[in-house]
């Protein structure tokens, strides 16, 4: 099973199993790990679900559509190189995803 | 019996039913909680169902609010199919519900999340196998079970619900008619200019839209199912399915039941308080102070949309925590239709100027709402960074002057000001 590990602003780590196919958004909203909000459900129209994700698995990640880009110069927290929207991150077999939860999504 | 009394009930295990259950427990609520649902599913996004749900490209699994190990772990209890038909109620806020199946359960406080149904159209055939309705899992599952068979689909009704379903069941291969009883498409919700846009747009992909369109009657196949519908001009559009999507009601007779003020929905005060002092009703069903930074006072409003039930719910929980606490944030709405991301913030209500940024090239398009000179609005297709820089600068209180936003190719960012 894919695990994600979720790291909050104040450091505490939260590692949730995933189901393939499904999006870190999800993984995370249906588990109520705080700090990912995803108003919109998945549709990319919030901008709510912004994630840092670690580097060495940043790198490993699909490329990102211009819509994203796009959406995510408008979150709450300012995007940084390894940002993502997490429910545009689709999980895959044995994928372990490291990703840090911004101090707030609104 | 009416079982072990519950510290709070829900009714309606809706969008804001949900969140307010999640917000209290944020907030640090410690009673039961008792949320109650009408429908024989786990709480689910509507969203959905209109479009990544009826393509097929979204689960029912990807739907659901929240694990059974969520509610479980935060001591909220979930009951599928409870319909309440009456509530007895003191002066304190405690009472006893009643659902149709003869079940019942007291409660200590009561919230109303009950939101809005699908308005019936009344017309000659209107009950003919093949006319169906989309506002619940139900109709989607229905829906979804049907469209194999069908290759005409008429849409009756030109706003949210019927673009987007309009969408999916051209992309699933249907030919597809919308008529539209107004002058112009998605009339209650967005500008004309707006609407032009998506009929352009809609009608260059393919679907085949009629505005002020009046319709005679649906046309029965001979075997109790339609073939098509009438218009009074006498033209028949065959179909197959015909969905009808001209809006909500609010479900305000348990309110009204209870003798609580309704008018166009349960009216509220800013605390999501109805007229009794101690019910909260929230989202889709309530009608409350318009929240807007700058509306006009006494001014009321009742929002349809995701992030109202989210923003009411947070406020009412608070309320029920004996807290006061101001709407947060800048409404806003979304709609997918087809290649078409349309976002909307802010209220255009009592506009008196636009501002049309379009660059026909990249496929983008928005329109800013002016209101004596400082913007209030911004519908945008296909343009994420016009929409996060008009609703950024409405939660601050700043302004897009309009003659510079005229420019498609000036960042609004760039030009925002301090009112």
């Amino acid at each position: 099973m894919p695990t994600v590990h979720f790291t909050d602003t104040a450091g505490t780590v939260r590692d949730i199993e995933g189901n393939v196919g499904d999006s870190v958004m999800e993984t995370a909203v249906r588990n109520g790990v705080p700090g990912i909000v995803a108003e919109c459900g998945g549709s990319l129209s919030c901008a709510t679900c912004h994630v840092f994700v670690r580097d060495d698995d940043f790198a490993a990640l699909p490329p990102m559509e211009d819509m994203e880009d796009e959406m995510l110069y408008g979150t709450a927290v300012d995007r940084e190189d390894n940002s993502r929207l997490s429910c545009q991150l689709r999980l895959h077999e044995g994928q372990e995803l490291h990703v840090t939860t911004p101090e707030t999504q609104v | 019996m009416a079982g072990k009394e519950t510290d709070l009930l829900i009714v309606g295990a809706s969008q804001s039913g949900v969140q307010l259950a999640i917000s209290l427990r944020a907030l640090g609520f410690e009673g039961h909680i008792k949320l109650l649902g009408d429908e024989d599913h786990r709480p689910y996004q509507r969203p959905a169902l209109s479009k990544e749900f009826l393509q097929g490209t979204v689960e029912s699994e990807s739907l659901i609010f929240r694990s059974n190990d969520y509610w479980d772990e935060h001591n909220v209890t979930l009951v599928k199919g409870a319909r309440i038909v009456r509530v007895e109620k003191g002066a304190d806020g405690s009472g006893v519900a009643h659902a149709a199946s003869g079940e019942s359960f007291a409660f200590k406080r009561l919230a109303l999340t009950v939101g809005a149904r699908a308005r019936h159209m009344d017309v000659p055939g209107g009950d003919l196998a093949g006319v169906v309705y989309l506002r619940n899992a139900d109709d989607a599952l229905n829906l979804k079970r049907i469209a194999p068979e069908a290759t005409d689909v008429v849409v009756v009704g030109g706003g949210f619900i019927g673009l987007e379903a309009a969408s999916s069941m051209h992309k699933m291969g249907k030919r597809v008619t919308v008529l539209e009883y107004g002058p112009r498409l998605v009339g209650r919700a967005v500008g004309t200019d707006t609407s032009e846009y998506f009929l352009d747009a809609h009608r260059g992909r393919g679907i085949d839209i009629r505005l002020n369109a009046r319709i005679a009657r649906l046309v029965d196949s001979g075997e109790g199912a339609v073939s098509g519908v009438e218009l009074e001009e006498g033209t028949v559009v065959p179909a197959q399915i015909v969905l009808i999507g001209i809006g909500v009601i609010p479900n305000t007779e348990l309110a009204e039941q209870m003798g609580l003020a309704v008018e166009n929905g349960v009216v509220v005060d800013s605390n999501a308080l109805a007229s009794d002092g101690t019910t909260v009703a929230v989202g889709d069903v309530a009608n409350m102070p318009n929240p807007l930074p700058g509306a006009p006072a006494g001014e009321r409003i009742r929002l349809e949309s995701v992030n109202n039930a989210i923003e009411h719910a947070k406020v009412a929980a608070y309320s029920l925590m004996g807290r006061r606490e101001d709407y947060a944030g800048i409404p806003w709405f979304w709609s997918n239709q087809a290649d078409l991301k349309l976002q909307i913030a802010g209220l255009s209500l009592g506009y008196d100027s636009t501002v049309v940024r379009r660059d026909d090239e990249r496929g983008k398009f928005s329109v800013l709402y002016y209101r004596g000179g400082q913007v209030i609005a911004v519908d945008c297709v296909n343009t994420p960074l016009d929409f996060m820089a008009v609703k950024s600068a409405l939660a601050k209180g700043q302004n897009i002057p309009a003659g510079a936003a005229a420019d498609p190719a000036v960042a609004l960012k760039s030009i925002t000001t301090d009112a």
